[in-house]
This record gives C-alpha cells, structure tokens and sequence, in this order.
C-alpha cells in the first residue's frame, strides 16, 4: 500500500544525465515491502542504470507477474506504464506487449515462484523466441507474501525459517536460459549494487532476450543459518567472473585497465561493454563453456556472478517475423485493411 | 421385405461418402460438391470425422438442395461405401429406396445387402489396378474414378467437373490430364456397364447466385484481417486451428508491406493457451488489435486471464470453435455448449460479450467488429462459432466491406489530449457516464498518463485501493458498462410467422439453417411460430420483450443443459416455466428434422382437446 507521498522536492544540486533527469525522475512510489530487503535495492539499482542510460522513463514498459518481486514496477519509473499481470504469466504479457510496439524499452521483472514454477513454462518460451527483453528475477528462494514457503530454486538441504529442510532439487534458472538460447545472461546479487547496475544497464542495451538472476534475500523469511539465499552466505560464496562498464556510443575509451585484464564486448546497437575479467579463464562468449563452468562450480557450493554469456550477434523475435520498421500498434486501417476489392477478388475465388 | 420403390428426386438429396482417414478421397469428395454447385444447385457438405490423422473412419455428406436449405438434413440416399470397417452401419443408414455404391472387385454375399435399396457395384479396384501400377496413383485415382461414376449415375454434366479440375491443376497439366483421364475412366465405365442415371439426378438450375463457398474458421481469420488485428497468438486445437492457418495464409497474401516485403503482422504460436491469451493481453494493453483462437480446453485455460481482461479492462478477441464437451469431449463434433463458460468465464462478478455468427457471412463480419468493441469496451469479446461453421464449406452471401469504414479505436487518451488544459487523466473515470473510462498507450507522454495495470482493487485513478466503497464504485461502473454493450453489439433479428401466433422461438448460430428450413415443416404441419434469432449477449431488450409477446417460446441450442435459456433466465429474469428448452447434443449438427420434430411433438400436445376426469 503506497499510503505515504513521497516528496516531490528535489535538491537543485542533484546530478543531471544527458537528458537533464535526475535520478527522482526515475523513481517510483514508495516500496511497502520489508525494510531490507533485496527487493528494494535491485530497484535502486535499476533506477541507476536508467538515470546512467538517459533514458526517457515514459518509453519504458515495466511488467510483472505476481509475488513481492512483481510488486517492485510500481516503485520506480513512477512515468513509465506498468502491468502487474498474472501470476507466472509476465513473459507471454511482455511479448504481446513486445510485439505490438517494438519501439519502447520492456523490463519484465519477476520473482523465483512467478518464475520457476507458476510460470516456468512461459520463462523458457519467452527466453527461446528472443523476445527483446531485459528479464530480471529477484530470486530470494522463498514466497515471502504467503510467509516462508520454499520456491523452486531453493538448494537442496537449505533450511526454513520454520526449520524444515528442503529435499527437492533446485531449478538454476540461468542454467536454463542458456541452454534455451538466451543471447545475455547475467547472475548477480542484490547487494553487489556495483556489479549489478552495469549488467541492468548492458542488458538494456541487448537486442534480444536479456536474463539476469538476481539474488535477493528475503529479511523476514530466507535470511536465517541454513539457508543458502541468505546475505551471509551469497556474500561468501559469491564467485564473479566478471565486472563490467558499460560505454554508451562509440566513444574512445578513458578509463585506464591494466593491459589484459579487459574484453571489450561489441552490441549490436554499437554500444560496448568493458568487461572487467577476475577469472582471466573466462569466456563469455561460449555458451557450452559458461554451462559447464556454472555447473562445476555449483557443485562446488560457490554462486558464479557476473555476465556469463553474451551473444553480439543476437536478434530477436521481431527480426525472426520480419515484422515492419514501424511499431504495429501505430497501424491503422488504411495500412491494415485490403479494403473491397481485394475483397471482390476473394469472393471470385470461392465461386 | 416388402417391395420399395427407388427414391427418385432431382436436385434434393444427400449423399454420403464412406471413407479411411487419410486415404485422399477429401477432395475428390470436396470436387463432388463443388461440381454440383457449378450446376447451380446449392449444396451443404459437412465432413464427419475422428480424432485422428490415419486410418479411422471418416465420412463426407453432401446435401443437394435446390431449395437451400443449408443444415443439415440427417438420413442418407445415397451412400458411397468405400471403408469396409463402416460397412454394416453404413448400409443400414441408407433410407429406404436409397442407393448403394460400392466396390464390386471382390464379391460380397448376399447377405451384406439389403433388399429395400438398389446396389450398384462398380469394380474401382480392377479398374484402377489395370490402369496404374504406382500404390499412391492407385489410391488417389480410385478417387476420382468413383467420382466420375457418380457423374455418369447422377447425370452431372462432366464439362463442368472438367473445368473444376483445370482449375484445380491449373499450371500443372501433368496431374491435370491424368486427373480428368481417371475421371473419364469412371465415367465410361458406369456409362457402359450401368443404368444410368438413376433416380437421383443433378439437373442445372440457377439457385447459387453470387454466393461464396467457404468455411467459417477462414471467413473468421478474414474478419481479422479486415478488422485490424496485428497479433495472433494461438495453440493448436481442433477444431479452431485452422482460424489461425488461414490467419496466416490470408495475411501472407494481404498483409506485407509492397516496398519493404515486411509483415504488417505477427502470428506466434504459443505453448499452451494461457501465453496465447497473455500475449493478446499484453499487445491489446500496448495499443494493437490482438486475437486468440481456441475451443473449450483452451476457454478453460484462459480464464483467469479473462477475469484480469475484465477487471483491469483490456481488450482481447477470442474465438472460441466450439467442439463438445466436458473435458476432452468429442473433439471433432459440433456443440453449442460454452455459452455459460464464455458469458461468465473467471473467478469473481464477471460478465463477457458474446458474438453468435450463424454462418461464414456473420463469422467475418462479426470479426472484424469483434476488435471495434473490444477496444471500445476494453474487454473480452468472444466470437461464438462452432465446428459445423468452423470446419466446414458453407454456401454463403458474398463478403462485404466498406472502403470508407475507419476502426473504432475507443477512448484512448493521445499526448495532446493530456496536454489540455483542465483535462483530468484518471484510468477508470467514467467521465461521460457509459461506463468506459479512458485509457492511454504505454510510451504516449513523459510525464502524464501513465498508470500501473493490475489485477487488483484500485480506485479511479488506478491507485491500489482495498477499501469496500471504491471497490463497489468500480464493480458497478462495470456494470453500467456491461449495460452500454448493450446497444453496441449486433442485435437480435426476428421474423413473423405468416399468421398470428401465441409461440415463438429463440435459436442462435449454426442453428440457424435447420431452423429456417424447420419452420417451413411446422407451418406444412399448422404450427406457426415467430423467431428471434440472438446474435449476441448481453441481451439486446428485444429479448425480453418477444418473450413476453408470446405465451411461450422455445429455445433452441445444441447443448444438453439449455445455457442459451439458462443465460436468458438469469440476465432478464424470465420465468423458466415460458422457455421450454428443445435441445440436441449428440455432436451431430442439429438438423430439421429434429427441430421440427420435437416442437412439432410439443405443438400437438397442446392441440389436444384434454379428457374430462371421470370420477373412479
């Protein structure tokens, strides 16, 4: 319930990007969740990596499903539309909306239930058409709104605030979106603000379909001993094999690496990534390489973060349907309708 | 058995082709009733099959009726029995006097006949064998040489089948010549070796007009095309898929841009129904024509997100093919039974609009009109067809468009509207008491208009709200919506029987043709009846008003549980007593027979005079 107003006084001082927004620009209401909460801070985070893209907020469409996750659109890009839809059903929402007016910027956010089992059908369709996208799920492990229940991608043997330890085999969503053909996956934690503002940013910027897993854990009920979405433990166990800038345009680039230690990525709207490698071994442009490296380090206990794949070339669903330059939405009957005499020529042929 | 005279009849019979699924014979069959049609005699076919790609039963019915009476007939005169599996049923629904074609290359005993129909052999399997040597030509040629019996027995004109072949095969003379070859062999063979004709005969006459021959899922996706829809989003069920293939086809020939080649469309299939209607959902959200096209497990399926359709009032089209149901049903049968699920699919005070198309006509007009009010309602409007318009060819009045008609976008609110001054955005404010509030497309302005879709409560001004009297104001502006449709979707057509009359009757759909045919055998048999046909839901008042006109009225529907009735009940508080429910759901297509049967029945109940008591 967003029963406090939030201020509308803004600080003359605030710092202006390209389009003289400030980052209140790009807020939303105030959040109802926990204090605390992971939830809150990706929010922040992609509040961020709006304001530092200089997008215009009104040609965002945010979209969601249902769950604490799903609640978040409504807490920043305050001008854009947001769709908190059907539980598990963000993705088929989201390509509708995609293909309707390819021209705005789609940011479907969801949960791990919405995710990984309501709608763990819809996440793997959306993610297989290329649907151009940035996904992102605030994956706490846990259903917080209906109080604790554990959600699929809760580690076998992790244990609930109740106590009860999980025995089912967890869902790697990220695992999953590469193998269905994701062109950018990302895993990244909500409280690595550093790491994840640039990997919301360049998912922005990707043609295609963008995932990012964003561990979040969940104050009131996954943040315990035991679990294995809590702070402490993410905070231990994260492995990032990568940092990333994001350089918008195709400026020179100024900031100073050590000699070897950056890929830069090429995108195919001409922006690049500076990636910054801490495993010097790892590829992201292999997708069998990250699938293996996820998976050997999984068994190892340890969380492999940072952007894992990515595909330069990628396309997405509108370049596969060969779909018109122009948004379809902004069709009308004059470029729609065959009119009578296309008509005349059917009726002749039924004769 | 007693001596039965052959049938003989001219341009009023039906013909039943007995067939293995997937054995070919689809279009041979479909050429026969094409042919007949080129000698100007209406026809009314109806294909009967399984669920099932090989090897099942399947058979093709052709009405010829000079008269045009389009529903169908129900019994069988002649019948061409080419699938042994069917034999013994097949032969026993012959009528009396009827005809029995059959392939005489292998004798069959006596006993396998009936002494009351005439029998007429034809040895298509020699006759094909010696001609052909390749197992495929053999199959499918056997096909076009019983088609060329029927010709000689039926007395067709061949050029006319000749000509349907050309066109058929137009540019490909190889399969042309050997098509019309195979067509001559049969001919000649009945010709030389038979009497022919036999009492049923094709005489040319002048009764098909301009009228068009097509199915009633094509002329839907037609209605699509027309109407401005721009996303397709479907899963594959029968018998609504082929909505969505013609889509496609239709749009692959109408809808690319000349310069570019790019596709002023997108169709995607989706993996179950619910994405199909999410992606509606969220295209018809953003501002373009959306439709799904499904049947009755896909209604099922969609229903939560109609409830949010509803609710968070977004334009959707659905097209529901109606097949018969509960559950898994009978997949490839007609029924008109979704009427209750569709009028009040989801959870929580839901009301939905329904189109009833009888025929191929009303199925493209009423889809294109379908995005006209679901984007001037912002809701769910559900086209109503069902398998027996669906899948089958329907002769129909030619399709009609006007040149000068602009779509209906409904009250979208434009940045320059926003921009007025004084002008007051909120989402769901009726401001001019219809009960539609105006909405805006996601991206319109940068900093006015925008709102946060959902599910959930929220008041005027699309801001989450739980409290009891915001929630009732937006139920009930709902309501008063709901009332507006009213008036907008297509009305109820009625038509006076010749004489006054105390009774009435209301039917809908693919009722329609029987109905129409039905109410000349009851007024042969003195019952004249004044008809309402309903082409839409909510009611239009003149429901209301026609049933109070009469002391009682029937309503008929192709469903076991009178939902039509039940709905006409409910929503104008009729008293049950004067709806007297007449109802067929074998998953046949009802016929007139029956209509006229069971109202007939009914009717002369009443005419008798009642016994006085005698005290015991």
């Amino acid at each position: 319930m967003t029963y406090i107003a939030k201020p509308k006084f803004q600080h003359p001082g605030l710092p202006k990007n390209d389009l003289g927004f400030t980052h209140r620009d790009y807020e939303g209401k105030v959040s109802t969740l926990c204090a605390g909460c992971g939830h809150d801070s990706i929010t922040a985070s992609i509040i961020e990596a709006c304001f530092e893209l200089s997008i215009e907020p009104h040609r965002v469409a945010k979209i969601s499903g249902i769950g604490c996750s799903s609640k978040t659109p409504d807490y920043f890009l305050g001008n854009s539309h947001g769709f908190n839809s059907v539980h598990g059903r963000m993705p088929s929402v989201l390509t509708g909306a995609n293909l309707a007016n390819r021209d705005l910027i789609y940011l479907g956010v969801s949960g791990d239930g919405d995710s990984a089992s309501i709608g763990f059908g819809q996440f793997a369709h959306s993610i297989r058409r290329g649907v151009n996208m940035t996904y992102i799920v605030e994956n706490n492990g846990v259903y917080g709104l209906t109080k604790g229940q554990f959600s699929a991608t809760a580690d076998r043997g992790s244990k609930s605030k109740k106590g009860l330890i999980n025995s089912d085999s967890p869902i790697d969503l990220v695992a999953i979106a590469l193998q269905l053909g994701a062109s950018f996956v990302a895993r990244s934690f909500s409280g690595d603000k550093t790491q994840l503002v640039p990997l919301i940013a360049a998912a922005i910027q990707h043609k295609g379909a963008a995932f990012i897993d964003v561990i979040s854990p969940c104050v009131a009920f996954n943040n315990h001993a035991g679990s294995t979405k809590s702070f402490d433990y993410v905070r231990e166990h994260n492995d990032a094999v990568n940092r990333l800038d994001v350089i918008s345009g195709r400026d020179p680039i100024t900031v100073d690496y050590a000699p070897g230690t950056v890929q830069l990525v090429e995108q195919h709207d001409g922006t690049r990534i500076a990636l910054r490698k801490i495993d010097a071994d790892y590829d992201p442009h292999d997708r069998v390489g990250a699938m293996s490296f996820l998976q050997k380090h999984a068994a190892k206990g340890q969380i492999v973060t940072g952007l894992l794949y990515v595909d330069p070339e990628s396309d997405d669903l509108h370049s596969h349907l060969d779909t018109v330059e122009v948004p379809l939405n902004t069709l009308d009957a004059g470029d729609l309708c065959p009119g009578t005499a296309a008509l005349e020529k059917i009726n002749a042929s039924l004769r | 058995m007693s001596v039965q005279s052959p049938i003989s009849s001219v341009n009023d019979f039906v013909v039943r082709f007995a067939n293995v699924n997937g054995s070919g014979s689809a279009s041979a069959n479909e050429m026969f009733a094409r042919s007949i049609l080129r000698h100007g005699v209406p026809v009314s076919p109806r294909n009967v099959f399984p669920s099932n790609i090989q090897g099942l039963p399947t058979w093709y019915e052709v009405r010829v009726t000079e008269d045009g009476h389009l529903g169908a007939r129900g019994g069988v005169d002649m019948m061409v029995a080419m699938n042994p599996q069917t034999w013994d049923k097949d032969i026993a629904a012959i009528e009396p006097g009827g005809y029995l074609f059959y392939d005489s290359t292998k004798p069959m005993p006596a006993s396998k006949f009936r002494a009351d129909i005439t029998v007429i052999g034809v040895p298509l399997t020699a006759i094909t064998n010696s001609t052909y040597t390749d197992p495929r030509q053999r199959q499918l040629f056997k096909n076009i040489i019983y088609l060329g019996a029927m010709c000689a027995l039926l007395d067709m004109d061949p050029k006319l089948v000749e000509q349907l072949i050309g066109e058929q095969y137009k540019g490909k003379e190889k399969l042309l010549s050997s098509n019309i070859h195979a067509l001559h062999l049969g001919r000649d063979w009945a010709l030389q070796n038979l009497k022919c004709p036999i009492g049923l005969r094709v005489k040319k006459a002048d009764k098909v007009g301009d009228r068009i021959f097509i199915e009633g899922n094509s002329a839907a996706a037609l209605g699509a095309v027309y109407g401005g829809a721009t996303v397709c989003a479907w899963y594959p069920i029968t018998p609504s898929s082929s909505v969505a293939d013609a889509f496609t086809s239709h749009c692959k020939k109408l809808r690319h841009d000349p310069v570019t080649g790019k596709a002023k469309y997108a169709i995607v299939q989706g993996e179950d129904e619910l994405a199909s209607i999410g992606i509606v959902i969220g295209a018809s959200w953003n501002g373009a024509r959306a439709f799904t096209a499904t049947s009755g497990p896909g209604i099922s399926l969609m229903t939560e997100f109609i409830g949010l359709s509803y609710f968070a009032e977004i334009p959707a089209v659905i097209m529901n093919v109606q097949r018969a149901g509960p559950s898994t049903g009978m997949p490839t049968r007609t029924q008109q039974c979704d009427v209750i699920a569709c009028a009040y699919a989801s959870h929580g005070d839901t009301k939905h609009v329904l189109l009833f198309p009888e025929d191929p006509a009303e199925a493209f007009e009423f889809a294109a009109q379908a995005f006209d009010l679901a984007e001037r309602l912002q809701t769910t409007i559900f086209l109503m067809l069902d398998l027996d318009i669906g899948m089958n060819h329907r002769l129909s009045r030619p399709l009609k468009w006007d040149d000068a008609r602009q779509y209906d976008r409904g009250k979208v609110m434009t940045a320059e509207m926003l921009d007025e001054p004084g002008r007051d955005f909120g989402r769901y404010l009726d401001v001019d008491g219809d009960g539609i509030p105006y909405r805006t497309y996601p991206g319109t302005h940068p900093t006015k208009g925008s709102f946060f879709t959902r599910g959930t409560s929220r008041n005027r001004y699309a801001i989450y709200s739980e409290e009891g009297p915001v929630y009732a104001d937006n139920m009930q502006r709902l309501v008063r919506k709901f009332e507006t449709a009213q008036d907008m979707v297509p009305r109820p057509l009625q038509a006076n029987a010749a004489k006054p009359t105390k009774y009435g009757v209301i039917y809908f759909g693919s009722t329609a043709p029987a109905m129409d045919e039905a109410i000349g055998i009851l007024e042969s048999r003195g019952h004249q009846l004044d008809r309402l046909r309903i082409r839409a839901f909510p009611f239009h008042s003149s429901v209301a008003s026609f049933i109070a006109d009469h002391d009682f009225v029937y309503v008929v529907e192709q469903n076991r549980d009178a939902q039509l009735r039940s709905l006409i009940v409910n929503e104008n508080g009729i008293d049950p007593v004067r709806l007297i429910p007449i109802l067929h759901y074998d998953g046949t297509p009802i016929t007139a027979r029956f209509i006229a049967g069971a109202i007939g029945d009914h009717q002369d109940q009443l005419k008798v005079t009642p016994l006085r008591k005698v005290k015991s």
